[in-house]
Order: structure tokens, then C-alpha cells, then sequence
């Protein structure tokens, strides 16, 4: 069992909800991220997502293009971030990381010697925003070989059929974008979101994540009580945007955002989730 | 011709892409998940209207009556024998309403959008050429337009932003990264994202996700097929070359198309050299790049090591993409077209060239297609035929040829 659905089988074992941060690697600069990424597992992160950062992420809002921008100015590539989860590694064996970002970094260095270089640095699952199921045919024979979980998003407008056909060949969680836009804007409907995750689970037994829109401790609980994880991006890089300057209070910031969010979701009641 | 469908190329080559937009390992569809049924459903309405006898009239009579076509095959004698070799041809794209290529594509766009039931388009430019023609389009359809152009794209095109704006488009300056083309595309994919439901993104180039760069050729083969028709009636025969500059690829893929199948006939794709290969400042992905995945197609781009995308450099800003459209990538590969190309300063030589002998003011854009033709030209014989698609006029370019050689217009 891959270091993901070990996480979710737990979590639901307690009775309790994933949460998910994400962060940029190398945002502001490549120091802070691997103790920021401890001091989020501390604060009460289940599964890390960590953005590789891009020239060109077209599918994020501002928020995260920022991001990526800060991060390039320190030439934070691909390869330094499977560095920086290795690091991460050496003291932690257990909370999953997922890579996060968009194709071309990972098409440039080669699917097979990133599906390796990924293994061998603790990478357990793999998201790729501009890689739909239908092109990733070769990829995920790569990840495949090496035992790392695609991750896959769905969004509102996808389709049963499209929900089928991606469910089949993810692993670990689907990841539920909550609503038709970019990151970090601010149009979650959570009855919209509860309506679609419950026709979805009729047609997956996969876990499912739900990010976009997710700002706070109140909205991560709302969407804590319909998801199976809650993953929260832009109102996390908002907090290091602010401290670009004071990369010294980072970690502590980002904990306390994340420490409300836990105590949210963990005093949220569980629904009864249809399966 | 009148009996054909026009929309339907002659060609077997036709056939690509295939099914899924692929040319060879090149085009498909790279693309977040909720733009993928939206495109779909493009797709299906696209391969409605294209066979529909009704759409396809109501497109010719527009192209007809409105932008002005067929536009004209010029012989240019004073220049073909200035050059001393092949009789040169010009398309005379630069003579079409907006004064380019780019409105053949907008139109085609703009109608199938109202087809669609879309209220808003929406529209990404570097130049501002495809923002005018786009503009021009939503205007004479009654349609929102929102365009997107990078804030430094803004500041040098100052007089297109003014008319963009005088035919009610909204013009978005865009802050993020380079500040030009390929952060505008960015920008304007994160709208059609966004407000998808009511939006139609009319893409300016043969590039992006599937039917993208399918469906801005078929629409830009026009060229091609007029070009076809009228050497025959003025040569009796198929020219030895075609010509044409290469940012996107639009207007060369609009020439090369319907001439696809006639191996005898040599295709040249122009590239912005910007200050040289060797010097790294330049535009030419085709020439100089190397293959990897960005704006929803897999082509040759201008990239880092890394796989981050590279700026680019050319005195012409409709050349200046770091990508090109995956049809130029596969053409490259199998060696069906050959793709070259010429710096700022050959260009510019080229420009007052065709200025001075002609009379015709060319684009920047096309001027590298001629400056390549001031090359091939006098290699070949005097009973042999380069078409050159003159794809736009030179007006907008006038104050950035006067500030180069240090003259305020």
C-alpha cells in the first residue's frame, strides 16, 4: 500500500479529515521550505503537496504565479526540489508528498528518469495540472514502474463518463477542483461541491480531496464535513507572500493558519458519508 | 471551386491531425481538467459547422463582402528582376480588412462563436493584429470582447491598443511574468477558465489545445487556396517555393497547406532570428529550440534546461513567441517544409527593399519572409516562381523601423 492510501485508511480509521497544504518549493527562497515543511506536519498536515514551480502556470490565479516567480528568481528546478523532498525524507518516513505542477519540467528531463529520480527521493504521488488521462498514456506506464500514485483533478464540468475513465487509472485521492476558475479565488459553494463529490463517489472508491477556495478555518471545516481531504494552496502562499521579506516568521505563520484549520475540521461533526 | 466544400483541404494530408490533434508525436490536447469537456464540446460544434453548407456560406459571403477577398497575387517584376533570379509573387494578405491575415481566422471564429450561443469573446495579442482583427470581428457581431496584452506588448503598440479600444474591446494589461505574448495567452486561458460558460477564446495562431491548431489552419487555407487558383491563371503552373514568416505559424500554414501534397513544391518557414541563433536572442523555437508541452499543445520551444520557458526576442512582436503551432513541429521533423531564420537587421533591409522597388510597406512580420526570398531568389532561374505571403502591411511597424535607425516620427 502506497504511503497515500495508508494515510487515508488511517485517517478514516480515526474518524478524521485529511488536510492537505500546499506550498510553492523554494518560495520565497529554496532555505525555507524543508523546515516549513516539517513545522506544516507538525501543525497537523496529513499529506504535503509542493508545487514545482513553472514560467508559465497558466491553470493558478496570481497568488501562485507569484510564487513560482519567487522561486525562479532562486532557480529552483525540478531537480532541486526532489532534493529538497529527500531532505525532507531524512527525518520524516511517514506523511506523503505529492509533487504538484505542470508538465513541461517533467517532459524536459524525461518521464523514466523522473519516475526514478522521484521514487528514489520519497515522492508518493504525482500531479500534473496540463496532463489530462487521455495524454498521459506513456507517463503513467512510468509511475507505474515505480509504484508513485497519479493523482488526477476532476472539476464541475467533468462529466460521468470522464469521471469513470479517470478514476480508472488514478490512485491515492482525486483531487476535486471546487469551482470553474483559477487558484486562489474566492467562489467555493460548498452545497455545490457536497452535490458533485456525492454523484462522483457513486462512480469511485477513491478518496476524495477537495482545494480552491479554501481561505480559512470555517470554510476548510465546511468542506472538511462533505470531502475526504482538504487541501488549502493560495491562502497559505498569501501568508508567505506577506513575509517575503521576514522568511524568519514563515513557518510559524503558516502553522498557526494550519492549527486552526485542524481544530475546525477535527471539532467539525462527520457526516455520514454515502458510499 | 465553387462546388467544393472550402473548409475541406484537397489533400490526404488533410487527415492530420488525428482524432485526438495529434501531428505525429506533436499538438494534443495539454490542458487543466475543466477546460477539457468545454473543448470537447468545441470540437463537436466545430465539426458541425465546417460541413455545414450554411455556415460555410454565411463565412464566404463575410470573407467576400467584408474583409475583402480574394485578395490579389502580385507579380513583383521590379523586384523579382532586382534580385536576379525567380519571379517572386505576392499574396496580398496586407490588402484584407484590418490589414493582415489574422481577420480570415477571426471571422471563421467569431461566427462559429455566435453559432455557439457564446456572448463574450475573448482574445490574447502581442502585436495587437490579432486583438484589432478579434475586435473588429466582436464589434461587427455585436459581441463582448475582452483582449489580452502583455503590459511591455501595451506600451510599444500604444496606436493598436487606441483602436482596439475605439471598436469597444476591453484591453487588459497583463503584469505577470515577461510582461508579453505568452503571458497574455496565460492570462486569457485563465478568463476562459474562469467565465467559461458565456466565453468563446478566439486563439490568433495555429497553436494550443485541440481543435485549435486544426481549425485557425483550415481557416487561414484560404490563402493557400487562393494562391493555388490564381498562379495557375497567371503562371499556368505550381510555383518552385512558397515563402512565409513563422511566429505561430498561422499565415505560413494558411499558404503551405493546400500545396502540401505537390512534393515539387518547396515550403519555407521564416523564423525571427531576432539578433542571431548564436547570440540566444531570438524567436526561432523551430530552429533552435527543442520539443516540451506549454499553452495545450507539445511543440518545439524556446526552454531552459529546466523546462522553463525562455524569453524571446524579435524586432517584429508578432514573432516574438517562445512556441510554434505542433502542424510546423511535424512538417519540420518529416522534412516536408524547411524552417530558417533571419535576423532583425535582414529584416529591416529587406522591409525598405520591397518599400522602395514596389511601393508596398511591408509588416516586419512578412519582411523576414522576403528577406529569406532576397536569398533564395537569386539561387534559382529566372523561369522559376517563389510565392511569398505578404501576410500584413507595415504601417503599425513604422515607428519602431524610425526609432531603430534613431528618427522620431
Amino acid at each position: 500500500m502506497s504511503r497515500i492510501a495508508a494515510r487515508f485508511t488511517a485517517l478514516a480509521k480515526a474518524g478524521r479529515k485529511a488536510l492537505i497544504p500546499f506550498v510553492t518549493a523554494g518560495d520565497p527562497n529554496p532555505e525555507v521550505t524543508v523546515p516549513l515543511m516539517h513545522a506544516m506536519v507538525a501543525a497537523g498536515a496529513d499529506i504535503i503537496e509542493l508545487g514545482v514551480p513553472f514560467s508559465d502556470p497558466m491553470a493558478d490565479g496570481p497568488v501562485i504565479q507569484a510564487a513560482c516567480e519567487r522561486a525562479l528568481k532562486h532557480h529552483v528546478s525540478l531537480r532541486k526540489v526532489l532534493e529538497m523532498v529527500k531532505q525532507f525524507r531524512a527525518q520524516d518516513n511517514d506523511t506523503p508528498v505529492i509533487l504538484m505542477g505542470y508538465l513541461n519540467p517533467v517532459e524536459v528531463m524525461g518521464y523514466a528518469t523522473f519516475a526514478q529520480a522521484a521514487q528514489s527521493a520519497g515522492v508518493d504521488g504525482v500531479l500534473s495540472v496540463d496532463l489530462p488521462p487521455e495524454e498521459a498514456h506513456d507517463f503513467l506506464d512510468e509511475l507505474k514502474k515505480v509504484a508513485i500514485d497519479p493523482i488526477f483533478l476532476l472539476s464541475p464540468s467533468t462529466s460521468d463518463e470522464r469521471v469513470r475513465k479517470i478514476a480508472a487509472v488514478a490512485s491515492g485521492f482525486l483531487y476535486y477542483v471546487s469551482f470553474k476558475g483559477v487558484t486562489g479565488a474566492n467562489r467555493l459553494d460548498v452545497g455545490a461541491v457536497a452535490a458533485k463529490l456525492g454523484s462522483i463517489r457513486k462512480l469511485t472508491q477513491l478518496p476524495l480531496g477537495v482545494g480552491f477556495g479554501i481561505r480559512d478555518a470555517q470554510s476548510a471545516a465546511d468542506v472538511s464535513a462533505v470531502a475526504d481531504a482538504v487541501v488549502v494552496g493560495s491562502a497559505l502562499v498569501n501568508r508567505i507572500a506577506e513575509l517575503a521579506d521576514q522568511p524568519e516568521k514563515i513557518a510559524a505563520t503558516v502553522s498557526t493558519v494550519l492549527t486552526e484549520m485542524r481544530r475546525a475540521m477535527d471539532a467539525q461533526p462527520a457526516q455520514a458519508v454515502q458510499r | 471551386m465553387a462546388t467544393t466544400n472550402p473548409l475541406a483541404s484537397p489533400t490526404q494530408w488533410s487527415d492530420f491531425p488525428d482524432a485526438n490533434g495529434h501531428f505525429g508525436p506533436y499538438g494534443g490536447r495539454f490542458i487543466a481538467e475543466t477546460l477539457m469537456e468545454p473543448i470537447e464540446e468545441l470540437r463537436v460544434a466545430y465539426e458541425r459547422l465546417r460541413n455545414d453548407p450554411q455556415f460555410i456560406a454565411e463565412l464566404d459571403n463575410d470573407l467576400a463582402q467584408y474583409v475583402g477577398r480574394p485578395s490579389p497575387l502580385y507579380h513583383a517584376q521590379r523586384w523579382s528582376a532586382k534580385l536576379g533570379g525567380a519571379q517572386i509573387y505576392l499574396k496580398r494578405e496586407d490588402l484584407n480588412h484590418t490589414g493582415a491575415h489574422k481577420i480570415n481566422n477571426t471571422m471563421g471564429q467569431g461566427l462559429l462563436a455566435r453559432h455557439m450561443g457564446k456572448t463574450r469573446v475573448i482574445g490574447e495579442t502581442g502585436a495587437g493584429q490579432h486583438g484589432v482583427a478579434t475586435a473588429t470581428v466582436a464589434a461587427r457581431l455585436g459581441m463582448e470582447c475582452v483582449i489580452y496584452m502583455g503590459a511591455e506588448d501595451i506600451k510599444r503598440q500604444s496606436s493598436n491598443v487606441y483602436r482596439m479600444r475605439l471598436l469597444g474591446a476591453t484591453v487588459v494589461s497583463v503584469e505577470s511574468g515577461s510582461k508579453t505574448l505568452k503571458d497574455a495567452l496565460n492570462e486569457a486561458m485563465r478568463d476562459w477558465v474562469t467565465n467559461i460558460d458565456n466565453t468563446f477564446y478566439i486563439i490568433g495562431t495555429v497553436a494550443g489545445p485541440h481543435p485549435y491548431p486544426a481549425m485557425v489552419r483550415d481557416f487561414q487555407a484560404i490563402i493557400g487556396r487562393e494562391a493555388r487558383t490564381q498562379i495557375f491563371d497567371q503562371a499556368g503552373r505550381l510555383p518552385d517555393a512558397l515563402v512565409a514568416c513563422v511566429g505561430g505559424g498561422s499565415n505560413a500554414i494558411g499558404l503551405f497547406h493546400p500545396f502540401l501534397d505537390d512534393a515539387e513544391v518547396a515550403l519555407y518557414g521564416v523564423e525571427g532570428g531576432g539578433d542571431g541563433i548564436a547570440s540566444g536572442h531570438h524567436a526561432a523555437p523551430l530552429c533552435a529550440g527543442t520539443p516540451g508541452v506549454l499553452h495545450g499543445n507539445r511543440t518545439y520551444l524556446i526552454e531552459d534546461s529546466d523546462g522553463q520557458i525562455i524569453e524571446t526576442h524579435s524586432i517584429s512582436a508578432g514573432l516574438d513567441y517562445p512556441g510554434v503551432g505542433p502542424e510546423h513541429a511535424w512538417l519540420k521533423d518529416i522534412g516536408r517544409a524547411q524552417y530558417v531564420a533571419i535576423t532583425d537587421t535582414e529584416a529591416l533591409d529587406a522591409f525598405h527593399s520591397l518599400t522602395r522597388v514596389e511601393g508596398i510597406i511591408p509588416a516586419l512580420e512578412s519582411s523576414h519572409a522576403l528577406a529569406y526570398a532576397m536569398k533564395l531568389a537569386p539561387t534559382m532561374n529566372k523561369d522559376q516562381i517563389i510565392i511569398i505571403n505578404l501576410s500584413g502591411r507595415g504601417d503599425k511597424d513604422i515607428h519602431t523601423v524610425a526609432a531603430h535607425e534613431g528618427i522620431t516620427v
